[in-house]
């Protein structure tokens, strides 16, 4: 939040374990909370709102993988696979047994965090560069089980129609309806990840990130927590893969191969590894990037080159800068565009002075 | 009744493409062995020196010896640059920075080979034979051969270089522990360089066999995913690790492939290396040849 506080006067316990220290915190989480639910859904056009969509499926997919990733220090290249594997579970359960979104929706956020605690066994034994060449052949493995099981996915190269989330009678259809939807996901994804962090599990996930030795030593159980921490991250991918299901109306393996788990990969990178507001810029970033090459090519291409050429430059296009930034992330700014955020914020907290 | 013809030809194609894949797999080997460093863009750097190797035969007509020259020119500078510009500043850093820029590098390479020559598949004609060999029950085309050469041969010479040369000694002192090898006047910079110039050279070979097997376009970069179950199998850090991963993988891809792909409708050759990884990951993570440093905590 942006504000200025002027002075420490805090004379109780309470004051100082306050969740918003100062009121203004206070009027801004309510302003926030009006901007998101009444002023930007009912001032934005629908195509606009589309793309707030899919930003909103990507903050809580980040977040889970900044949850291994960030806080953990765990590598995980298969959050594709487990999104996939929630989208299945969803959409057959959707789908066979007509079950309402409010049951398929857990429930394949639970098989994803099975499968997802399995393929994290190995973190046991290896890690680093071993565990990313593990996860990646999680990756590969389930893309090629649900691919080929066609009990899974109705046959090769087959997509699964998922009928519209209902509430009761009411039928969620429209991008408008889809956002508030969403909201409510994203949400829970923001406050749970915050309190996670805050909790016994938690430090354990950062002790662990930070010095496993010395984590052990004191008493933590590595293997638990690091299952416990595949298991919650693969939970919010599979929510995350149900949602996007929900969102397409349609359950296909292709939304869900190797490159979407390096798609979250750069977002957690580019928005900051270990924080929830890095996931949130870099969910953002990462889905409107590929957009806003689109529309820049389409506008101003045609002046520098032909039609044809603008059609190849375009994905391509996306691909180098997609790469050239997380490298350029990696090596200049490791923060991300949370440690940027923070630079410009506490630069107007003592402005106009320079300390 | 066991059909042993059909189980041969399965077993010499195997053998052929694992050693293809060896080579692939040996310049993976090479920048790990020295520096530490993950290359996830291995196969991405392959594709682009089979693009240069395409495009300076097809598109501007140069001779043969002169397309190979100059993409071991090109790829050898474009070693060493890389790990001036991006890897040098990445040293000390967690395993996951590493992964991740590799990753963002093979991006960006997938994005500039077909930016830069065009996103059709070109074809990179070798002045080989088309005819497949006939021994007795088995058909072998000419191309996997000479793949099969080249890979062998390139393993005996960096088999060699390590084992005798100055350079490659001081190669493996850098391996060994970076401190002491820079106590004892190496200049260790200089040497990651050189790994990386080496991996290029290795990867314009492959790029061209490859590249004549498979054509040239994006699509030829997937020959990188096949590096990870070959290196883990055969050790991260060993060359004859790298010759018998291949051989592995070759021959169980194929075999699987042989026999399961009728049941399954296909793609058993991309899932059974892995599976089989997997399992070398949980029984002997540090590969049959590898060195037996794995932390467990």
């Amino acid at each position: 939040m942006i504000h200025r506080e002027c002075g420490v006067l805090k004379t109780t316990y309470e004051a100082d374990m306050a969740l918003y220290p100062l009121p203004i915190a206070r009027w801004a989480v309510a302003a926030i909370a009006v901007f998101f639910f009444l002023v930007l859904p009912l001032s934005v056009h629908e195509y606009y709102l589309s793309l707030v969509n899919l930003i909103s499926i990507a903050v809580v997919g980040a977040l889970g993988l900044n949850i291994l990733v960030g806080y953990t220090g765990q590598i995980s290249i298969g959050h594709g696979a487990f999104m996939s594997v929630g989208a299945y579970t969803a959409a057959n359960f959707a789908v066979r047994l007509g079950a309402p979104f409010w049951v398929a929706l857990p429930l394949g956020g639970l098989m994803a965090a099975l499968v997802g605690a399995v393929v994290g066994i190995p973190s046991l034994r290896i890690k680093g560069l071993y565990l990313a060449i593990a996860t990646l052949a999680g990756q590969l493995i389930i893309e090629w089980t649900i691919n080929h099981v066609s009990w899974i996915s109705g046959g090769v190269q087959a997509s699964i129609e998922v009928p519209r989330p209902r509430l009761g009678s009411y039928v969620i259809g429209s991008q408008r309806q889809m956002y508030f939807f969403l909201l409510v996901f994203v949400v829970l994804a923001i406050v749970g990840t915050l309190n996670l962090m805050r909790s016994r599990v938690g430090r354990a996930f950062i002790a662990i990130r930070d010095q496993d030795i010395a984590a052990e030593i004191i008493g933590i159980d590595i293997f638990r927590y690091k299952l416990l921490a595949f298991a919650i991250s693969s939970f919010y991918a599979g929510v995350t893969g149900v949602l996007y299901t929900y969102y397409l109306g349609i359950a296909n393996y292709e939304q869900f191969q190797i490159n979407v788990s390096i798609d979250y990969l750069a977002m957690i990178i580019i928005g900051g590894l270990g924080s929830v507001l890095g996931s949130i810029f870099g969910a953002i970033f990462v889905t409107v990037l590929p957009i806003a090459i689109r529309y820049a090519m389409e506008a101003f291409g045609d002046v520098f080159f032909s039609s044809a050429a603008v059609l190849n430059i375009i994905p391509n296009l996306r691909l180098i800068l997609f790469g050239g930034l997380i490298i350029f992330f990696l090596v200049v700014e490791p923060e991300g565009l949370n440690r940027l955020w923070r630079n410009i914020r506490s630069y107007f907290r003592v402005w106009p002075f320079a300390y | 009744m066991f059909d042993w013809q059909f189980f041969v030809l399965l077993m010499s194609n195997g053998v052929l493409i694992g050693l293809m894949y060896s080579l692939i797999a040996l310049g993976f080997v090479l920048v790990y062995k020295a520096t530490d460093a993950i290359n996830f863009a291995q196969g991405e750097f392959v594709m682009i020196a089979g693009f240069v190797v395409a495009v300076a035969l097809g598109a501007y007509g140069a001779p043969l010896w002169l397309s190979v020259a100059i993409a071991l020119a090109g790829m050898v500078v474009f070693g060493f640059a890389l790990e001036r510009v991006m890897l040098r500043r990445l040293i000390g850093r967690p395993i996951v920075a590493v992964v991740m820029a590799t990753i963002g590098l093979a991006a960006i390479l997938r994005g500039v080979g077909p930016l830069a020559w065009g996103a059709d598949t070109k074809s990179l004609p070798l002045p080989i034979p088309d005819e497949p060999i006939v021994l007795g029950p088995l058909f072998i085309p000419p191309i996997q051969v000479a793949g099969a050469v080249v890979s062998l041969l390139f393993l005996a010479a960096f088999g060699y270089f390590f084992l005798k040369s100055r350079k490659g000694i001081a190669m493996r002192a850098v391996a060994d522990n970076q401190q002491v090898a820079m106590a004892m006047g190496i200049n260790v910079e200089r040497y990651f360089g050189l790994a990386w110039a080496m991996t290029g050279i290795v990867s314009a070979l492959g790029g061209i066999i490859w590249g004549s097997l498979l054509g040239v376009d994006v699509h030829l970069a997937l020959v990188g995913f096949k590096v990870f179950p070959v290196v883990i199998l055969g050790g991260l850090d060993s060359i004859p690790g790298a010759v018998i991963g291949g051989l592995i993988v070759g021959i169980v891809e194929n075999v699987a492939a042989g026999y399961i792909d009728p049941y399954v409708g296909g793609g058993t050759k991309d899932f059974a290396p892995y599976l089989l990884m997997i399992i070398a990951l949980m029984v002997r993570p540090y590969g049959i040849f590898g060195k037996t440093i794995i932390e467990r905590v």
